[in-house]
């Protein structure tokens, strides 16, 4: 069986110079377009990038009891989300566990699409109760998604249907595009202003051909996955099975992680009061109260002359890679004793530093505290310094403006 | 804040405090001399005199930069000469700009974003061409086409190189050590960079010895056959000075271009958002936030001494400023011979920038286009402009273009650094038009038998001739056209001679004898008067070095004065 594509890919495989591929969710994307994914990635800082996003999974719960279902599975209150809005959402097991995390879309009352890593439709449909009246579909392969991120993105989607141009930040709403309706949302993975356009996969190409016409001239590129995890780390965005593991199918507890702990805390804002009964309420509700967090989610900013100084030591030029480091590597104080976990890590062009996403103790995620990064120079391991930083890196006022 | 208007700010204060609250404050109507008395008083608000102002408000004195124009950024500037199309006046991009400066005046905060350049692009005469991407075994290809003998030479130069940069680097991020001077202070350093070359392995020091004292064309000829590879290549060893590739002195030239870096990668280059003027304006808002205040269109006309030792200055228009530390961004000309009176100075001094050569060959022309060029064998693409588009199609061609200069004159067919910045920052002109900054090589300043007012716009026909031969229909795509010449580069920019780096980058006035033996550490005979141009070490280019180490010096000739 060959490996699926997506709905774009006759356009995608025509762009692809370099023949590199990855597979994502059992489909094939791009790894990189040009023989330079920084080229892709300052095109997205910069101007902006076009991206095929469609391998995400995307499930649509509705039925008038679609807004209690979730309410009770997600460990984000949806309720407040009103028709035309989205928001970052998550979901716990019973321990208060990250199971996994998503973007929900409110398209009506009873109306909602959720989207996901990996599969979870068994998993939902297993939470159904007999008197919720709920219906889930598992609409992945029916919606191709098309992401166009960057400074440029709104005044060019704009220019394709003016309501675009009016969503706000996490808003979504229909729009029509090659005369196809289509969904367009403010969200993204690359944390800078950014929209992702939904269109019947098989109004795919019409769509992709559209917003290609419309943005040619004004220094958009395809980006492939490289350049989108440069993005994602600089914007503190976790990657599953990068910076946390699910916790349905994590050996130890040591594997799962909370989204307390995780830095997500600001998403759960009404636990210690609500009466909203959802999978991991009570746990959450205890980890906050008695402060149990194993560790917390902060950023990681390495000195630059310290890292320059490891580098001139063993008598090499400093290495400034911008791939980004996807394993894991190891912090210490200055004792020596491993005090924390970094997961993803790479030279930032755009911050002009080495810069991680990492794990430490609650005491020291706060700003500005002293850690060191494990790091190999010259065949053997060295600690350089860093310094804990708020995530994201990379936070720019037309993100959310 | 509440400061008396009628007590002078006693100037030696051994302990700034953090006046870091004053400087940003509106100008006052009506001046008063204690409005007008500062730490530090830089004179010209170019990268350098940016860079120097920020590092000593950085460390607490109030300091004021004095610019004659009505912008800063020197010669590193960017102008909307034409409704949506970006200039790069004179300088075009960055590659030796010292990343330390980066991190230590927190440059990120204030816009700095250097973009990648992905290519650079050799068109030659035959219609074939070189271009060379990101990719390592793709340039191998690339260059196999051509030779491939090359392709594997290339990484033995690219390496050989690398290890004679590595020994030099440093040298660009410390001052010069003083031949001359029994202080002991200078004796360790000396004694530091004589253990540190005498360390190097033989073959890196001599490699380093033949760029320092030969041309780039000999070392190049050790390890390439491909005439379009050397002639790429050794095209940076004739940037800005009257050498030509085959000259000796052409190789220092090539190595000091090669010391810069992007992102780590030494030698590469890359156009800032909104140009080197978007640069500038970063290091400007840079600068304020640390309390430097910025004055524009105030020409400073003297250098106030006393007893040689230095006051403050005085404007064209008569009005003064006061400070005990007055530093010089303007070259070695301007600040020795034109600011004060070279009768106050050494005639050791005097005499050796009398003889400093400047010798401007350089000039720009720039172009807003209705279109990218069309190169015929890669019609219908742009990537290829992503980068520099380097007009040296030869060996022989890029020696030849040299030739007149010799003689008083401009190339007939001259070397052309271009960069159509738009294809990576798409803010430099309109969707679909272009700005083409166009570098011109050999431009001798002193025309024999004629001036810049008769041949300004005949050296705008010639380089767009020679753009036209490698670009059929080039000229139809010109909407506007700007001619600089090196007398504009003098009298606009103020370099004098309108050499682009304050002076040659050649041995003579290079290190410890930049811009004369004896007086390479920033210093001047007069007392708290410093120069921090490009005319003292390391030297040209958009490096920010000379303002940062300039500024290291006076803060520890302050700390040495208080704790005596």
């Amino acid at each position: 069986m060959p490996i699926r594509t997506t709905p774009f890919h006759e356009r995608t495989s025509a762009l692809n110079g370099t023949g590199l591929w990855s597979h994502w969710s059992g489909h094939l994307a791009v790894e990189k377009y040009q023989l330079s994914e920084k080229a892709e990635y300052v095109s997205v800082r910069n101007a902006a990038g076009i991206s095929d996003v469609s391998p995400l999974f995307k499930y649509r719960f509705s039925g008038p009891g679609a807004e209690r279902f979730l309410a009770g599975v997600l460990a984000r209150d949806p309720r407040p989300l009103q028709p035309g809005e989205a928001h970052y959402a998550l979901w716990c097991d019973d321990r208060g566990f990250l199971v996994e995390d998503g973007v929900l879309l409110r398209h009506g009352p009873d109306a909602f699409v959720l989207t996901a890593a990996e599969p979870n439709l068994a998993y939902f449909e297993d939470l159904v109760g007999p008197r919720d009246r709920v219906v889930i579909e598992d609409i992945s392969p029916d919606w191709a998604v098309l992401a166009l991120q960057g400074p440029r993105s709104r005044a060019l989607l704009a220019a394709l249907d003016e309501r675009i141009g009016r969503l706000g930040y996490f808003g979504h709403g229909p729009a029509t595009i090659a005369g196809h309706a289509v969904n367009v949302s403010r969200t993204g993975f690359t944390g800078d202003l950014g929209y992702e356009v939904w269109c019947r996969a098989e109004d795919a190409l019409d769509v992709w051909d559209a917003v290609w016409a419309a943005t040619r001239g004004h220094g958009v590129v395809p980006f492939g996955l490289q350049a989108l995890y440069m993005t994602r780390i600089e914007a503190g965005l976790l990657l599953l099975d990068v910076d946390f593991a699910n916790s349905r199918f994590a050996w130890t507890d040591a594997d799962r992680a909370t989204p307390v702990e995780l830095g997500l805390g600001w998403a759960l804002r009404d636990v210690p009061t609500t009466d909203r009964a959802f999978i991991g309420r009570d746990a959450l509700r205890r980890e906050l109260r008695d402060g149990t967090s194993r560790f917390r989610a902060t950023g990681i900013v390495v000195d630059y002359a310290d890292w320059n100084r490891h580098h001139e030591a063993a008598g090499l030029m400093p290495v400034f890679d911008h791939v980004p480091v996807q394993e894991e590597q190891y912090l210490y104080d200055d004792d020596g004793t491993q005090i924390g976990v970094c997961t993803s890590f790479l030279y930032s062009p755009v911050l002009q530093r080495h810069i991680g996403m990492a794990r430490v103790p609650v005491a020291l995620a706060a700003p500005g505290n002293r850690v060191n990064l494990e790091i190999p120079v010259s065949h053997r391991y060295v600690h350089v310094a860093a310094t804990t930083a708020r995530l994201p890196h990379f936070n720019p006022q037309r993100k959310t403006a | 804040m509440a400061k008396s208007k009628t007590t002078p700010k006693a100037p030696k204060s051994a302990a700034p405090g953090p006046t870091a609250a004053a400087p940003t404050a509106a100008k006052p109507i009506k001046s008063t001399k204690a409005d007008r008395t500062y730490d530090a008083i830089v004179v010209g608000g170019g990268h350098n005199g940016l860079v120097n102002a920020a590092y000593l408000a950085k460390s607490g004195l109030r300091t004021l930069v004095l610019e004659r124009r009505h912008l800063v950024g020197g010669a590193a500037i960017t102008e909307e000469l034409r409704p949506g199309f970006s200039f790069t006046t004179f300088s075009y991009a960055l590659s030796l700009l010292r990343p330390e400066i980066v991190q230590d005046l927190d440059l990120v905060k204030h816009g700095f974003m250097p973009l990648l350049m992905p290519s650079t692009f050799c068109p030659m005469e035959n219609g074939d061409y070189l271009l060379l991407g990101q990719d390592h075994g793709s340039n191998q290809q690339e260059i196999a086409r051509h030779s491939r003998h090359d392709a594997d030479a290339y990484d033995r130069f690219d390496h050989d190189m690398g290890k004679v940069l590595q020994a030099f680097k440093p040298l660009m991020d410390a001052p010069p050590p003083n031949l001359f001077s029994d202080d002991p202070e200078e004796l360790v350093a000396l004694a530091g960079l004589g253990a540190r070359f005498r360390s190097l392995p033989k073959d890196v020091l001599h490699n380093a010895v033949r760029l320092l004292t030969g041309s780039a064309a000999d070392f190049l000829d050790d390890y390439f056959e491909s005439d379009i590879l050397k002639a790429y290549l050794a095209s940076s060893s004739i940037i800005g000075t009257k050498v030509g590739p085959r000259s000796q002195g052409s190789g220092l030239v090539l190595l000091y271009h090669l010391l810069g870096e992007h992102d780590g990668v030494m030698g590469a280059w890359s156009f800032h958002k909104g140009g080197n003027g978007g640069f500038t304006q970063v290091l400007a808002r840079a600068a304020r936030s640390l309390g430097v205040e910025i004055q524009l269109e105030s020409p400073v006309a003297t250098v106030i001494t006393r007893g040689g030792q230095a006051q403050g200055v005085a404007l064209e228009d008569g009005s003064e400023f006061h400070a005990p530390v007055v530093v010089s961004a303007l070259d070695p000309r301007r600040t020795f011979t034109e600011l004060v009176d070279p009768r106050e100075l050494p005639s050791d001094l005097v005499d050796a920038i009398r003889r400093y050569r400047f010798q401007g060959t350089s000039a720009k022309v720039n172009f807003a286009l209705d279109g990218a060029p069309v190169y015929p064998a890669l019609a219908g693409s742009e990537d290829h402009y992503r980068g520099f588009t380097n007009v040296a199609p030869s060996m022989d061609y890029l020696e030849h273009a040299f030739d007149e200069a010799k003689y008083g004159w401009y190339s007939s067919r001259p070397y052309l650094d271009c960069a159509l910045q738009a294809t990576v920052d798409i803010d430099m002109a309109p969707p679909g038009k272009h700005v083409m900054s166009c570098f011109v090589q050999w431009v001798p300043y002193h025309l024999r038998e004629s001036d810049w007012e008769h041949e300004r716009q005949n050296l705008g026909d010639t380089v767009q001739r020679t753009l036209e031969s490698f670009f059929p229909g080039f000229s139809d795509l010109v909407l506007q056209r700007e001619v600089v010449t090196p007398l504009d580069i003098e009298r606009v920019a103020g370099l004098s001679e309108g050499n682009i780096f304050h002076g040659e980058l050649l041995a003579p006035q290079m290190f410890s004898f930049r811009p004369a033996p004896g007086y390479a550490d920033y210093r001047t005979p007069i007392a708290g008067y410093y120069q921090c141009g490009s005319g003292t070490h390391p030297g040209g280019c958009v490096t920010g070095a000379p303002g940062k180490l300039a500024a290291q010096r006076i803060l520890h000739d302050r700390e040495r004065a208080a704790g005596a």
